[in-house]
């Protein structure tokens, strides 16, 4: 896979700023640490778009904790907490 | 000609227009709304091609694909792998996209494709499409997915005549040999691999410009702002139940002049005797008392119509995520919760979008909290008697606040419930993962708005003649029978059964400040909210006499302390007045235990909440 953006370090999207714009890298289900199994978690993100080589930018977020955040994936817009956004890995 | 009726499913990802599309091939008016998840159940309609082909189209719940993860998600799945019992499957599934926003269902329709079954991909909302300037190679995507492509505007008269012809086209040449069902589960790997298929093909048949929808950017930067957003959320709700009172009094008391003028034409119109007391004490007193309400259940329903076809509902439910997972909930039960403002029962319907099971569990359980429309009259009626017209801080007026007041106990005390169930009950709680897709935005369309708002109100005209009025029979039976013997000095009511009854029950009830005709329209009441307002308007009508044309909300002011009222008003936060929601709770868990459970916890928080009211008040100066 190459790198869209080199000069940037990959982070998972559950830690990314409100402004933040980036493409998604590759989906980290494990890391998550969500209610979800694995697969499950996976299978839902990918069923909303998270897919390697998408462009994802974080629109909004939650006055508790900054959370939930809403995500422009693409051309549609997705609210997801952060803690199963940490799963999507985004440089 | 013996053709065999044709079956159509729509088959599609949430809120590409499924629905309006149903609406608009068989003229039905199903539950149309801007967000992910309105429709919960499966539809069956017929309509007639040009060519006069019979055929019936199912409507189905909105899926991202057939896993089936929740309830709604399931039965989309049974239908289109032909799994639901006595289902014949589908002769041609129409596979609905917003074309504004293709990548999702193009993966799932490369997914339903295993199924075998014949398919065509509509492109609905074109409209919006075309506006957006994006491009679509109908004819290119047709090839690459192998099924035929049509455009259509659910919304717009004529909007669906391609889809009509096509499905003549095909239905003409529908290969009767069986396609072989190769569908299963798709594994992470696969389902990757199919939504880049479905990638590289919108690459290839789609232009985007680069121009997103900057109407809702604009307006999302304020509601979705995390103060701002929730002040405005704030606003809304409370400018809502301000209006529901407000506005809504002007018309109401005509209604209330209307009926009363009507009470005192029957008085006059007929000899004195049964038949006149049935007319004016259970008739017009009793169903006329309820429908005065009309008005307000009207603007609760415009209200609340207006947001869902917006756009704002999703919006609420991502302002409200965090505040309602602090007390256990889910962030989809945001919208179930919402809907329950005006019934509970559609509310708890809406939960089946929920997939983890005792999430779902936990909404069904406070969703009657909410305080329903059916709330309203009786809330109305004691507050109009009791609580003064006046502006507070000039602007505000008292009887909406002490409204507003109500409608927040309600969620304060659901959202008290649903952390009680989830502390007690749910120890290894773990928080269920929130995603929701927020649509764009979109201007209500008035004809459907007024469609809603025309369909609501006939439901509720509806209950006033078949469930109030049979109600209203009985009780005007109970309260004039037996009559009382000749020569006897008491009001007539005393005699009947109705006063035993209610006397009998008092002693259970006294400690909350009920007197024995509050005793005995909670009975009727208990088949639904407002007939206890009808019920009371009939038993005071009977008991004050054949003259007495009075308001029953005068009636009461006279008759009740204020802290009874108080009391009353306590109780029909939380009691569980309602025999349909409790059958809706038993359906959807599929329990009697879980409808026992909620009509348990609901009449003890019911009789704690008025026994306080009651005496904090009384000691308080106002028995
Ligand atoms: N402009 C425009 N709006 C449309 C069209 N079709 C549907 N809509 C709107 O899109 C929204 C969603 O429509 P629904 O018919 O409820 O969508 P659905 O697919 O049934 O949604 P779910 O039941 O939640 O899966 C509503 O606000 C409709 O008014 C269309 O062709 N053009
Ligand atoms: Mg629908």
């Amino acid at each position: 896979m190459t790198d869209t953006n080199e000069t940037r370090p990959q982070m998972p999207l559950g830690l990314a700023q409100r402004g933040y714009s980036g493409v998604i890298q590759h989906l980290s289900a494990k890391d998550a640490g969500s209610a979800l199994s694995d697969i499950e978690l996976e299978s839902r993100l990918i069923e909303l778009g998270f897919v390697e080589g998408a462009r994802v930018e974080v629109l909004h977020e939650g006055l508790v904790g900054r959370d939930p955040i809403a995500v422009r994936v693409d051309n549609i817009t997705i609210a997801v907490r952060r803690r199963e956004a940490m799963a999507i890995i985004v440089a | 000609m013996e053709t065999p009726l044709l079956h159509l499913a729509l088959v599609g990802t949430p809120n590409s227009g499924k629905t309006s599309l149903f609406n608009a091939l068989t003229g039905s008016r199903q539950k149309v709304a801007n967000y992910p998840g309105v429709t919960v159940e499966r539809k069956e309609g017929f309509f007639v091609t040009p060519l006069g082909r019979q055929v019936s189209v199912v409507d189905l719940p909105g899926t991202y694909s057939l896993r089936g993860r929740s309830p709604d998600e399931e039965i989309t799945r049974d239908f289109v792998l032909g799994k639901a019992s006595g289902e014949t499957v589908p002769d041609l599934v129409l596979c609905v996209a917003d074309s504004t926003n293709l990548r999702l269902t193009i993966r799932l329709l490369l997914e339903l494709k295993r199924t075998g079954r014949p398919m065509v991909l509509v492109l609905n909302m074109f409209d919006i499409a075309s506006r957006r300037g994006i491009n679509v190679d109908a004819e290119r995507l047709a090839k690459e997915l192998g099924v035929p492509v049509v455009t259509s505007i659910a919304v717009r008269k004529g909007g669906t005549a391609d889809l009509l012809t096509l499905t003549d086209e095909i239905s003409a040449r529908l290969a009767a040999e069986p396609q072989e069902n190769s569908w299963r589960a798709l594994s992470v790997a696969e389902l990757r691999a199919t939504q880049r298929e479905a990638d590289r093909i919108i690459a290839d048949c789609v232009s985007l410009p680069s121009r997103p929808d900057t109407w809702t950017a604009r307006i999302d930067a304020v509601v979705l702002h995390p103060v701002a957003g929730l002040l405005v959320l704030a606003l809304i709700l409370f400018v809502m139940f301000q209006a529901v009172f407000a506005w809504a009094q002007p018309l109401m008391q005509l209604l209330n002049s209307g009926f009363d003028a009507l009470g005192e034409f029957v008085h006059a119109s007929l000899p004195a005797g049964l038949l006149q007391s049935f007319l004016q004490n259970g008739v017009i007193s009793g169903v006329g008392s309820v429908i005065v309400f009309l008005p307000q259940i009207i603007i609760i329903f415009l209200f609340i119509l207006l947001l869902e076809d917006f756009g704002y509902m999703a919006r609420a439910a991502f302002l409200m995520d965090r505040i309602m997972g602090g007390a256990g909930l889910h962030g989809r039960a945001f919208i179930p919760l919402l809907s329950s403002f005006a019934c509970a029962i559609p509310g708890i319907m809406a939960t089946r979008v929920i997939d983890n099971k005792r999430d779902r569990l936990t909404t069904i359980l406070i969703a009657p909290l909410m305080t329903c429309s059916a709330r309203i009259p009786v809330y109305t009626l004691i507050i109009s008697a009791f609580i003064p017209a006046r502006d507070v801080w000039g602007f505000i007026n008292l009887q909406g606040l002490v409204m507003f007041g109500l409608y927040a106990a309600g969620i304060i005390s659901a959202l008290l419930v649903s952390f009680l169930i989830k502390f007690f009950m749910l120890r290894d709680y773990a928080p269920a993962p929130f995603m929701l897709e927020l649509p764009d935005y979109k201007m209500p369309r008035p004809k459907s708005i007024a469609i809603g708002v025309y369909t609501r109100a006939k439901m509720f005209l509806h209950r006033a003649g078949t469930t109030i009025f049979s109600m209203m029979v009985l009780i005007w039976f109970l309260a004039s029978f037996p009559q009382p013997p000749l020569g006897a000095t008491e009001p007539a009511i005393d005699f009947s059964l109705a006063a035993i009854i209610g006397k009998a029950l008092a002693p259970l009830l006294s400690p909350v400040g009920f007197n024995w005709q509050i005793a005995v329209a909670l009975i009727p009441g208990m088949a639904a909210r407002e007939v206890a307002v009808a019920a009371l308007g009939t038993v005071y009508a009977i008991e004050g006499g054949k003259e007495a044309a009075e308001q029953i909300g005068q009636v009461l002011a006279t008759k009740w302390s204020l802290a009874t009222a108080l009391s009353m008003l306590a109780w029909y936060i939380f009691a569980p007045q309602c025999a349909s929601t409790l059958a809706v709770i038993r359906r959807e868990t599929g329990s009697w235990t879980w409808m026992a459970v909620t009509f348990s916890y609901m009449l003890v928080l019911a009789y704690a909440a008025s026994l306080v009211t009651y005496n904090v008040a009384v000691a308080l100066g106002a028995g």
